[in-house]
């Protein structure tokens, strides 16, 4: 079976003041299956953001995916014409934002925004649109729908709002759907809401969802895999029980530490990782965590570990680590010369 | 008996908002009637979503809003009555930070600098003000360099510990922490939360710890307030709250917090879900603010502001149906 989402070897690239280029994105890889939820985490600057954003080819300027490869159904992303391009972000793929309010034109009724896709990319008419937008406002969960299409972005609720984002992101049935931060402006009590929103959806369409979020329990109640990334690699990779219950990159395991949870007594004190995650064109030599690791050894400085399969007979579960899995050293790019 | 440092009696706060394109203008109450107590050298958290009004309580409390009704009293004297020196002193005892440690720091000025300016406010001056700099940097786990940096050299975890630097140069016996926490990535939030711990164990510092996260407050706070628009409709130990949550909007809230622990989706718990969003605070709903989303509302509650009171497990809760048996009926 082909994948739905095919991303090898991605790269995004970024000029550095010293003339030289900061891999923000590196070596990236990862599939999504149709109906798949698979999770991105990770701290600000760690890449997740960006990987999503090169995989629809909108990396913001100066930065550049310079290699890698993005497969959408057996097809090159990397290839698409402007005009193929623009086609199948609008109808295959969708993506929710953070901030609903910068995602909608704050100057336009709602309903407008909703038939403005649907004519466009599903052909419907004027009329047949404004029922679909109606059918779509109740579906997220919308109430008074049809009164509510002549209403502007700035009479809803942030929750609201949010829900209308969902709602033009599944118009046109998307297979593929990128939810980058989606609920972390609002609150608990509607995040809720909104999460079971997105899994509905999710399940009704078959839709391949990448949930990008800096919290891991969003991640984990979410998702069915996750990509652990940390300074612009993906350092652990497994199903959602996998990475929460038996994690085996020292950063998952200090991030899952570091973690305040309400089914666990109360510390007396928090774990907390020493340092900070590298500055964007900063990173020295090897493993860039190996800084801030309680378990770095001298290879660590000088290897670049690779996402190998963990040692825990746990399939599917892959960590860069030369610690916790040796072959991350062996198979490492240039650990022969080394 | 330990002593009563900070008393806030049935305060209210409210705004006047101008009227705009398409709206009204309006008085919007955000602050409705909080009582609460805090001891010197506890931690009492106040939670509670966006627009509740726990900001607000922290901004009267250091002068930036003013109250429309209701006292405050820091060790027994009313703040509304202070003047001149007094009310100076009385800022001393009381510092904030604030949740962006990028807005908080005068990007032009060095640590030193800034630390400096709030020195020289002490009224027992140190003879060496720069040594004093250095203590105060050690105290929150930065080395002596870091005197002349500014804060664009900084990582947000260092400059949250410069601001939590600057509010000790005028030895407080409070700090208000609104969201201190909340703009840093989890493993630098853990290091900033201890370092609140260790200065609260070795200066007997009392907190208002003011979060939306409530694993944050489980961890910090003595007492927790659980607020609804503009109310506290829980107070309580931490226990108590954490534990035996006797409000439905605390154990709706409690269960909305997804968490990164292994769970068999097939039998994941029955959560309660809370329809619909918090209501605007310029129109409350009559009656129970929260009744419009309360899953255990009645008729009585759309009619009748619950009082406070104490329940059977302890904790106060402003509920008409907040009792225990209620839990078990309905688990």
């Amino acid at each position: 079976m082909t994948a739905l989402l095919d991303v090898s070897d991605l790269v995004v690239d970024f000029p550095t003041a010293s003339d030289g280029v900061f891999h923000a994105v590196d070596s990236v890889s990862f599939t999504v299956n149709a109906g798949e939820r698979v999770g991105i985490v990770g701290e600000s600057g760690s890449g997740k953001s960006l990987t999503s954003q090169a995989l629809m080819r909108l990396v913001p300027s100066p930065g550049t995916v310079s290699s890698g490869t993005v497969l959408f159904d057996g097809a090159e992303v990397m290839g698409f014409s402007a005009k193929k391009l623009q086609k199948w972000r609008g109808s295959q793929t969708a993506m929710v934002f953070q901030d609903p309010m910068s995602s909608l034109n704050p100057l336009m009724r709602i309903g407008r925004q909703i038939t403005e896709s649907l004519q466009e990319h599903l052909g419907l008419s004027k009329a047949e649109s404004r029922v679909r937008a109606i059918e779509l406002l109740q579906r997220v969960g919308i109430p008074d729908a049809e009164s509510r299409l002549s209403d502007f972005p700035g009479a809803f609720s942030g929750g609201m709002r949010q829900r209308v984002c969902i709602a033009i992101a599944t118009a046109c049935s998307p297979r593929l759907l990128i939810a980058d931060e989606p609920t972390t402006a609002l609150d608990v009590t509607v995040q809720a809401q909104v999460l079971d929103l997105l899994d509905h959806m999710a399940t009704e369409l078959n839709t391949g969802v990448i949930l990008i979020s800096h919290d891991l329990g969003v991640i984990s109640s979410f998702c069915d895999r996750i990509l652990v990334m940390y300074a612009g690699r993906i350092v652990e990779e497994g199903t959602a029980e996998q990475i929460v219950g038996d994690p085996q990159h020292p950063y998952t395991r200090a991030l899952l530490a570091s973690i305040l949870k309400l089914s666990e007594p109360i510390p007396r004190r928090l774990k907390s990782i020493s340092g900070a995650p590298p500055l964007a064109g900063r990173r020295a030599s090897g493993c860039s965590f190996a800084p801030r690791c309680a378990l770095a050894v001298d290879a660590c400085l000088t290897i670049d570990p690779a996402l190998v399969d963990t040692v825990n007979g746990r399939p599917g579960q892959k960590v860069a680590c030369g610690v916790a899995a040796p072959a991350a050293f062996e198979f490492a790019e240039g650990a022969t010369a080394a | 008996m330990s002593s009563v440092l900070l008393e806030v009696d049935d305060l209210e706060v409210t705004f006047r908002r101008s009227a705009g394109p398409g709206r009204k203008a309006a008085s919007v109450p955000a602050v409705r009637g909080v009582s609460f107590q805090l001891e010197a050298g506890t931690t009492l958290g106040i939670a509670g979503e966006s627009g509740s009004g726990k900001s607000t309580i922290a901004r009267t409390l250091m002068g930036i809003n003013k109250p429309s009704g209701g006292s405050m009293r820091l060790n027994g004297s009313d703040v509304g009555a202070l003047r001149g020196r007094e009310l100076a002193e009385y800022r001393q005892t009381m510092q904030m930070i604030f949740q962006d440690p990028y807005d908080s720091l005068d990007p032009r000025m060095k640590v030193s600098e800034t630390l400096l300016e709030a020195i020289k406010l002490r009224k027992n001056k140190p003879a060496s003000p720069l040594g004093e700099v250095y203590q105060l940097l050690e105290r929150v786990g930065l080395s002596k360099s870091f005197a002349s940096r500014r804060p664009r050299e900084l990582s947000g975890g260092q400059r949250q510990r410069v601001s939590i630097a600057r509010a000790l140069c005028v030895d407080p016996r409070l700090i208000l922490c609104d969201e201190a926490v909340s703009a840093l990535d989890v493993s630098v939030r853990a290091q900033v939360l201890n370092l609140l711990k260790d200065l609260q164990e070795d200066l007997g510092l009392a907190y208002l710890f003011i979060s939306h996260d409530l694993s944050t407050l489980r961890f910090m706070a003595d007492y927790v307030g659980i607020m609804y628009l503009g109310k506290i409709v829980e107070l309580g130990t931490r226990d108590e709250i954490f534990e035996r949550p006797q409000h439905p909007y605390t154990r709706a809230l409690l269960s909305a917090v997804p968490e990164p622990v292994v769970v068999d989706r097939t039998v994941r718990l029955p959560r309660v879900r809370l329809t619909g969003e918090p209501p605007s605070s310029t129109n409350p709903p009559t009656g129970c603010s929260f009744h419009p989303r309360c899953p255990l509302a009645q008729e009585v509650c759309r009619t009748t502001a619950p009082a406070r009171r104490v329940t059977s497990s302890g904790q106060l809760a402003a509920c008409h149906f907040a009792e225990p048996e209620l839990v078990v009926a309905e688990a």
